[in-house]
């Protein structure tokens, strides 16, 4: 764009047009602790989001810690020793997380907002400001993601723009094992082994029975058949490894046999503990 | 003309409350969660933490936890944990977090936690808190599907013991203390607030499947059951090392009661002897003679950790077991169709 004498409302895009975050669930659930814990004056939470940038301009956050702040109709006051403690203690832990952006609770972006993006973008070029709408307004817990971007009039800065960008919730698998129990708000006691192993088998056979369904729908006419399902199909079919039924029992033999050995195994080991210990504490008496 | 059921005021503050005993713990799944995270990111170096929460009756509930850095072998480190861990405490109490601890977590590398230092630390905590637990966690097992969360308490009939510092098998024989005594495990409870609850039931992922239940399907079991096996034999070894001290001990038990006997019975010959000459008898006892020194009864509490490991192994390798047979009847099942 040639710069002329009109007054041209200039966007400064992004420098990363493909700006887009990833967040661990263990911020937001931090994110709804701290609001449950809030004090009784305080509308909202506001906190700081620690994190990562990754090599391809997505940024990570894992982390986050609440800042006690104070506001009013006109003005915010956030505590920044507070925040400056925080941050020293938890890069203590983890040097590696540094500050990636700021969160607030509630739906949309308020007056506020502005001052407090502009003291966070004074700690970190370009942070990310995550609302989490913990009341639940348009019927469902909405969580959006959005950077600011400059309204400039030529030379004038005018406003900030709060630019949404994509979200996206990541976990490790380890976090989602624990995922599933944290769906209820109680639950009794943590599944051992077997137990899980018991749900894992039903999801797999609800699974096979769907296909299942599908593949009879599919033959009767009922459902327009898909071609890239069906080759989905066949390709899972086709992956069992093509072993005659005497080669195959041997394996599944062989594996059931060493399993056994190794169970035969502990059980020894238990007996003979249960007898050392027996002669240990005994045998002051045969003395 | 008091009342016979009414206690005086007295009466009251004269009986000390007696606590009730841990039966569960509560814990939140933020907790959960940040555990998760702070052991992975470290793994498999050993990290821990610190536990807050409430003390309600017999329910210990955790509501939040901090990591503890990484702490070299310092002197000036020392101070500056301390330090680190008030700061933190003092920010919490900010937000309004119970900063109670009422433990702490530490991570753990296929379940071989039983060491002197966690009864150490054991110990320390319970001078200046009522009741503490420990949670261990073990992020070489969630690689299987299973989520190992522990919560740990010591026994208190185990703990006087240590305080005594006496593990003879006499007193362990009185108490009826036996190895599996040493640990009491607390079953876990896991309880959220409405509002999270919410949340994560939104933010589930719509597949069917997680990746959990692939990780619970894999049929190769063996890398783990091999590392199992390796601490086992390591453990048995220690056992049989422990073992040895004892025999050695008794051996030397007897040699030494054999040594006292000859030597008694060479005094009342003596003692005979001068009887017929007419001379004072010699005492019995020469507590000086080198042969009536007592010899220490080494301390059973390593054998009894070694134990305790050794049975953790057994119990994994159980487990493990137990779920390949399930997936190798689903293959054979599977493949029979």
């Amino acid at each position: 764009m040639a710069a002329s004498k009109h007054t041209v409302l200039q966007f400064n895009a992004p420098s990363t047009a493909s700006l887009s975050a990833k967040v661990h669930p263990l911020v937001i659930l931090n994110i709804c602790d701290c609001y449950v814990r809030r004090p009784d004056q305080a509308e909202r939470v506001i906190g700081t989001l620690l994190g990562s940038v990754l090599p391809d301009g997505t940024v990570d956050v894992c982390n986050s810690y609440a800042v006690p702040h104070t506001e009013s109709s006109e003005q915010v006051a956030l505590d920044i020793e507070y925040h400056h403690n925080m941050l020293v203690s938890h890069q203590k832990v983890n040097p590696k997380e540094v500050i990636v952006g700021w969160y607030s609770t509630g739906l949309g972006v308020k007056g506020g907002s502005a001052l407090i993006h502009d003291f966070y973008s004074r700690e970190v070029p370009n942070p990310v400001h995550l609302t989490v709408d913990t009341g639940f307004r348009n019927g469902e817990g909405t969580i959006k993601a959005y950077v600011s971007v400059n309204l400039a009039l030529g030379d004038l800065q005018l406003a900030a723009q709060f630019q949404k960008i994509p979200l996206d919730l990541r976990m490790l698998e380890a976090e989602r094992l624990g995922l599933d129990i944290l769906k209820t708000t109680a639950v009794d006691k943590l599944p051992n082994d077997l137990e899980g192993m018991e749900v894992t088998m039903e999801r797999l056979l609800a699974l096979i029975d769907d296909v299942y369904k599908y593949v009879d729908d599919v033959v009767e006419g009922r459902v327009a058949a898909d071609n890239s399902i069906g080759r989905f199909i066949a390709d899972t079919v086709a992956s069992l490894p093509k072993l005659s039924p005497p080669a195959f029992d041997k394996l599944v033999n062989d594996s059931l046999q060493d399993q056994l050995l190794l169970l035969y195994l502990s059980s020894i080991i238990r007996t003979q503990l249960g007898l050392a210990e027996k002669l240990n504490t005994a045998a002051d008496q045969i003395l | 003309m008091a009342n016979s059921m009414a206690r005086s005021f007295l009466q009251v503050a004269a009986t000390e409350e007696v606590a009730s005993p841990l039966r569960v713990v509560q814990i939140e799944g933020l907790v959960i969660l940040k555990i998760i995270k702070h052991c992975k990111e470290f793994s498999p170096a050993l990290v821990t933490g610190q536990l807050l929460g409430l003390d309600v009756g017999s329910v210990l509930e955790v509501t939040n936890c901090f990591p503890f850095p990484i702490r070299e072998e310092d002197e000036e480190i020392e101070a500056d944990g301390a330090n680190y861990q008030l700061e933190m405490m003092r920010c919490l109490r900010e937000v309004n977090v119970d900063n109670n601890t009422v433990g702490w977590y530490q991570s753990t590398i296929l379940g071989s936690y039983q060491t002197v230092e966690l009864i150490e630390t054991f110990m320390n905590y319970q001078e200046n808190i009522r009741r503490c637990v420990c949670i261990i966690y073990d992020p070489s097992r969630s690689n299987q599907g299973v989520l190992a969360l522990k919560a740990l308490k010591l026994s208190d009939s185990f703990m006087e013991l240590y305080r005594a510092n006496s593990f003879t098998g006499e007193k362990l024989r009185e108490k009826n203390l036996s190895w599996v005594d040493i640990f009491e495990e607390i079953p876990i409870k896991v309880a959220n607030s409405a509002l999270i609850s919410a949340f994560m039931t939104e933010l589930e992922s719509d597949t069917p499947v997680t990746q959990c239940d692939y990780d619970r399907l894999q049929l190769s079991t063996t890398p783990y059951m091999e590392r199992n096996m390796e601490f086992l034999i390591e453990c048995m070894d220690d056992l049989s090392m422990e073992q040895q001290k004892f025999q050695f001990y008794y051996r030397s038990l007897s040699r030494q009661q054999a040594q006292q006997q000859a030597w008694l019975q060479k005094r009342r010959s003596e003692n005979m002897a001068r009887k017929a000459v007419g001379e004072e008898p010699l005492p019995e006892e020469d507590p000086s003679n080198p042969i009536f020194k007592p010899i220490p009864e080494p301390s059973r509490l390593e054998s009894f950790l070694i134990t305790n490991q050794i049975a953790n192994y057994c119990n994994q390798i159980n487990g493990v077991a137990g779920q390949s047979f399930n997936r190798l009847y689903l293959m054979k099942s599977l493949h029979d169709k």
